[in-house]
């Protein structure tokens, strides 16, 4: 068990800088999820952790000691590979003896930790089988095995689970997640899934661009986006964003699709208001689930619930909800609404939006405010 | 690594693709047999007598048949001087070929392995280099090898042809192993490094245990090719040092009598019999090597 700390990091591929100045200090005992698209340097990040990658600048410590010259097999990680990596010529039991061999582990006390991780994993019926001859589901597993049996320090996972199934994928989720609560082990996955990086992490690092956009619980960075990047990448549907201005008449507000003919008002909660000036232009941030049909639930009283009327172009049901396409101040947002009070294609449907729930961001830095 | 369906050309139904697949067979065995015409010579002349060969013209069908020939051309007939047949020379060749065969396929995987999974800066252009080799005529380093081998005292001895073959060769094994390595999964050596394997941990127990296809190409490409070398054997060996390329030379060019047609056929035979049959033994696996990697 053990702490990971990540100081100005810096890493370039030749003339290409990949990772522009890293800070992360992940606590012993947490699972924190690298997050972001491709290209963002997440998986970058998690080789230098591994000794994979050299490093350019800044400094990686394992428990507090410097790291940036050990070789991958004295930092003792384990890490699960996005093609799982299994020694193909070996067995499911050499696999998982490998590394313990080449430690000089002696065979006593290899067989008794296969044992014991084979039985976690419910892999024992596997053990002399090659891996062509298993299932993606039991690769997944056997990878994982292999990890686990040596007791490392720290766990990586590199995109485990985009090899898998979309059904299997959820069950293997769960199966970490199970894992994880029953082990403990600090650990870094990374993966380019949001929905993966929010059911998983203690914590969250959203990255691109080589940068940390934001790292912190998941609710945090759902709730409270830290920029428009993380507003969007997080999230599916991705959150609505709405051009605005503020504007402070008998209470404060902010004003949608002025200069279009039909502006909206909808109400700005009082924290929300204390720092901003009147006039000031922003982007106004929704997810879908705050913006769904004015029905018999709402009321007009009820505090910072604004309306907007908005033409429907667009119906798409997924069975457990219907996302609906309508056209606000000239801009296309997606709403999410039951799948029984679903409009229809062209009919003009009033929204009921919780203003409790919205971010507002700065047009020109995109920050939230 | 699945195998890529076969596809039939020919399959069309009707009258016509039957037609054409009758034609297309019939062409198919018309040169097969062209091919094997002189083959066929050289075998029906090793069992033939001198007065059948004389009589009935050097193509033709045995009259006479004795395996007479083959015993003379292994171990009696006289080249240069000695007559103990080519069976020395032949031993020559062995002790020439094994070696080297094997030294430059083992050299060339673990350049490869380096190549391929070890890459330091400037590897790439010591690859293309390396490969240079494999276009290089022989006649161009001809005097520069006189001269190695005059430096290290190997002028005319088999391990002289040995040491040449090997570095020779050292261009096509590394080829070929590089270009195999290059499609095992670089995380498996990532893999195998986080497991606390060093470079010959990882060598020996990932990456020589799934090398058996292009070790096997290599070998045969290797053997097959200074067997049957003719130009380095010709220049750096003369005398009982020769390898049975040159001996057959030796053996048609004795000037003073009568062509032995049959010893000579047989003896050709006996030198053409190694690389024969690590093709007829080992052609599929040679087939399946080279494809490999090319269907993934």
């Amino acid at each position: 068990m053990a702490s990971l700390t990540i100081q100005h990091l810096k890493k370039n591929f030749g003339s290409v800088p990949v990772l522009k100045g890293i800070d992360l200090e992940v606590k012993t005992g947490e699972f924190v999820v690298l997050v972001g698209p491709s290209g963002c340097g997440k998986s970058t990040l998690l080789a230098i952790i591994a000794g994979l990658e050299s490093v350019t600048e800044g400094e990686v410590k394992i428990d507090q000691r410097v790291v940036n010259s050990v070789p991958p097999k004295d930092r003792d990680i384990a890490m699960v590979f996005q093609s799982y990596a299994l020694y193909p010529t070996m067995t499911v039991r050499g696999n998982m003896m490998f590394g313990m061999e080449s430690r000089g582990v002696p065979k006593p006390a290899r067989e008794k930790a296969v044992a014991r991780v084979a039985e976690l994993l419910r892999i024992e019926s596997l053990l002399n089988r090659k891996p062509n001859q298993l299932s993606g589901g039991q690769r997944q597993r056997v990878a994982m095995g292999r990890a686990l049996v040596r007791d490392p320090k720290l766990f990586l996972f590199d995109e485990p689970l985009s090899n898998l199934d979309a059904k299997l994928r959820v069950e293997m989720r769960t199966e970490i997640k199970k894992l994880y609560q029953q082990l403990g082990k600090t650990t870094i996955y990374v993966t380019h899934d949001q929905v993966e990086a929010m059911t998983l992490a203690s914590r969250i690092a959203v990255m691109h661009q080589g940068l940390v956009q934001q790292f912190a619980e998941p609710r945090t960075v759902y709730d409270r986006p830290a920029n428009m990047f993380v507003a969007s990448f997080m999230g599916s549907p991705p959150m609505n964003f709405l051009p605005a201005k503020v504007a402070f008449s008998n209470s404060p507000t902010v004003v949608l699709g002025e200069g279009n003919g039909e502006a909206t008002r909808l109400p700005l909660p009082g924290e929300m208001a204390k720092s901003l000036a009147d006039g000031r232009s922003v982007v106004l941030g929704l997810r879908p689930e705050n913006m769904t049909r004015f029905d018999r639930r709402h009321s007009e009283d009820t505090p910072y619930l604004g309306t907007i009327e908005a033409p429907v172009e667009v119906v798409e049901p997924t069975g457990a909800e219907t996302m609906v396409v309508v056209r606000i101040g000239g801009k296309e947002a997606i709403a999410r609404f039951e799948p029984h009070s679903a409009p229809s294609v062209g009919e003009k449907v009033r929204l009921a939006v919780d203003m409790t729930k919205a971010c507002l961001f700065d047009p020109e830095t995109e920050t939230l405010i | 690594m699945a195998d890529a369906t076969t596809y039939d050309p020919l399959t069309t139904s009707g009258t016509w693709g039957r037609r054409a697949k009758v034609i297309v067979y019939v062409l198919l065995t018309l040169f097969a047999l062209v091919y094997l015409v002189p083959f066929t010579v050289v075998v029906f002349n090793s069992f033939r007598d001198l007065g059948d060969i004389s009589r009935n013209g050097l193509i033709g069908v045995p009259h006479s048949f004795s395996l007479d020939y083959w015993v003379q051309a292994w171990c009696k007939f006289c080249v240069g001087g000695t007559c103990e047949g080519i069976q020395p020379f032949f031993y020559n060749s062995v002790a020439m070929v094994v070696p080297a065969s094997i030294i430059s396929t083992a050299i060339g995987a673990i350049n490869g392995y380096v190549l391929s999974k070890w890459r330091f800066p400037g590897s790439e252009v010591l690859f293309g280099i390396m490969t240079l080799g494999v276009f290089m005529p022989g006649q161009m380093v001809l005097l520069p090898w006189a001269q190695v081998l005059g430096f290290l005292g190997l002028t005319n001895s088999i391990p002289g042809l040995v040491f040449i073959h090997c570095v020779q060769g050292l261009s096509f094994t590394t080829l070929f192993c590089r270009n195999y390595y290059v499609n095992i999964p670089d995380a498996l050596i990532k893999a195998a490094r986080i497991d606390g394997a060093g470079f010959w941990r990882i060598f020996r127990k990932i990456v020589l245990p799934l090398s058996p296809p292009i070790i096997i190409v290599t070998l045969i490409w290797q053997f097959t090719n200074i067997w049957n070398e003719f130009l380095f054997a010709f220049i750096f060996s003369s005398g009982t040092h020769q390898p049975i390329t040159v001996a057959l030379i030796a053996l048609s060019g004795g000037g003073t009598a009568v062509h032995q047609y049959n010893v000579e056929s047989a003896a050709v035979l006996i030198g053409a019999l190694p690389p024969l049959l690590i093709y007829l033994f080992g052609g599929r696996y040679f087939l399946r090597g080279l494809t490999q990697g090319a269907i993934k």
